[in-house]
């Protein structure tokens, strides 16, 4: 073998962002445990949510990994002693070292949300996870092809799960916005507010030069993902918000909304008052 | 926010899974859904979340008829001593196989 040809390896910051992106949405859609609209659509979203945290662990493992491999990386003194599991990437990181999409974190019925009934909207869940799932169907796609081969095999399996959830959200985002008045309104309201953050996928920045190398160039895939969302929309009697030029999350760069850290007070305080503890 | 008028409108199915072993579909409980599509993804999360099934069916309610527990006496009860309708009297070559 030539030495100059190193195997093709994923960076592992890459592996985080896709790891950050699947346990903070798994986290988000796990709230809706014990409150669904109805006992089946509950083990629906659990479901997901468990997909998307195992997707999380492998991706966390495989990263421990590498990180563990390269050794000389800096480490957070809040980090365990001994070497990086996937419990110090998902526990004992903060929120500035998360580098999921702000998408991710958003609470489910955001005060921005006026139409949002309850503590936790349907439709806002449903357009979220369509967006996303849309976005990663086409992502894991790729990445199955990675020359990476243990990035690829996660990929193959994380493909497999992503189009049961897009087929899910789409079929939910149909109904919502095919039928009542009220559904119709709630579901509008959901897309006019959560489209906006989408343009986080398309922004350059570190992650995604990182992602090329791993086999995936995600803003290349901006037309096939607005034309399977317009078509859906479209078939759901929605309409597309006009587009907004503002801001745009930095959420993969690490500069998160307010809603993360509560998200993440939730899912780590138990592991940091308690390092180590097995239940 | 209620939840109580989608509910009442989504008609009731029953669900029919395919084990890996299994040979036919059996009836394994009932859901209400919107719409077929939507009765076969519950029925999924439902009850195959537990590798259960390779194949779902799901059929309306409605559309099954069924006999009435009151005439078990007249549908039944008049095969019981009719023992030669059982295919026991026969030998079976045992090339044939599990029948």
């Amino acid at each position: 073998m030539d030495a100059r040809v190193k195997p093709a390896v994923a960076p592992a910051d890459y592996l985080l962002h896709l790891a950050d992106n699947a346990l903070v949405l798994g986290q988000r859609n796990a709230e809706w445990c014990g409150h669904a609209p109805v006992l089946e659509e509950d083990l629906a979203m659990a479901n997901q949510a468990l997909d998307l945290i195992g997707q999380a662990r492998l991706l966390y493992q495989l990263a421990a990994t590498r990180l563990n491999a390269e050794g000389a990386r800096m480490r957070p003194s809040a980090w365990p002693a001994g070497p990086v599991t996937e419990d110090t990437l998902a526990y004992f990181r903060d929120d500035r070292d998360f580098r999921n999409y702000t998408l991710q974190e958003l609470p489910h019925n955001p005060g921005l949300v006026p139409a949002a009934g309850g503590t936790r909207d349907w439709g806002v869940s449903i357009v979220r996870n369509f967006f996303y799932a849309t976005l990663m169907e086409m992502v894991w796609g790729q990445l199955a092809q990675s020359a990476d081969t243990e990035l690829a095999a996660i990929a193959a399996k994380s493909l497999k799960e992503v189009r049961y959830h897009v087929r899910h959200a789409r079929d939910w985002l149909l109904r919502l916005g095919d039928g009542t008045a009220e559904s119709h309104r709630r579901v509008q309201a959901a897309v006019d507010y959560l489209l906006p953050f989408t343009a986080e996928f398309w922004s350059a920045g570190a992650v995604d030069a990182q992602a090329a190398l791993a086999g995936v160039d995600v803003p290349a895939l901006r037309t096939a993902w607005e034309h399977a969302v317009d078509a859906a929309l479209q078939e759901a009697t929605l309409k597309r918000p006009p587009a907004v030029d503002g801001y745009v999350p930095q959420g993969k760069q690490g500069v998160h909304s307010e809603h993360l850290s509560y998200l993440l007070a939730d899912m780590q305080s138990l592991a940091r008052a308690h390092p180590g503890a097995v239940w | 926010m209620s939840t109580q008028p989608a509910l009442k409108d989504w008609p009731l199915w029953e669900v029919f899974v395919r084990s890996k072993q299994g040979l036919e579909h059996k009836h394994c409980g009932s859901l209400h859904a919107s719409d077929s599509a939507h009765a076969l993804q519950m029925a999924r999360d439902v009850y195959t979340r537990r590798q259960e099934g390779v194949s779902i069916w799901v059929v309306p309610s409605h559309l099954i008829a069924a006999s009435d527990p009151e005439d078990k006496e007249l549908m039944f009860d008049p095969a019981s001593d009719k023992i030669y309708r059982h295919p026991t009297f026969y030998d079976i070559p045992d090339e044939v196989g599990h029948m």
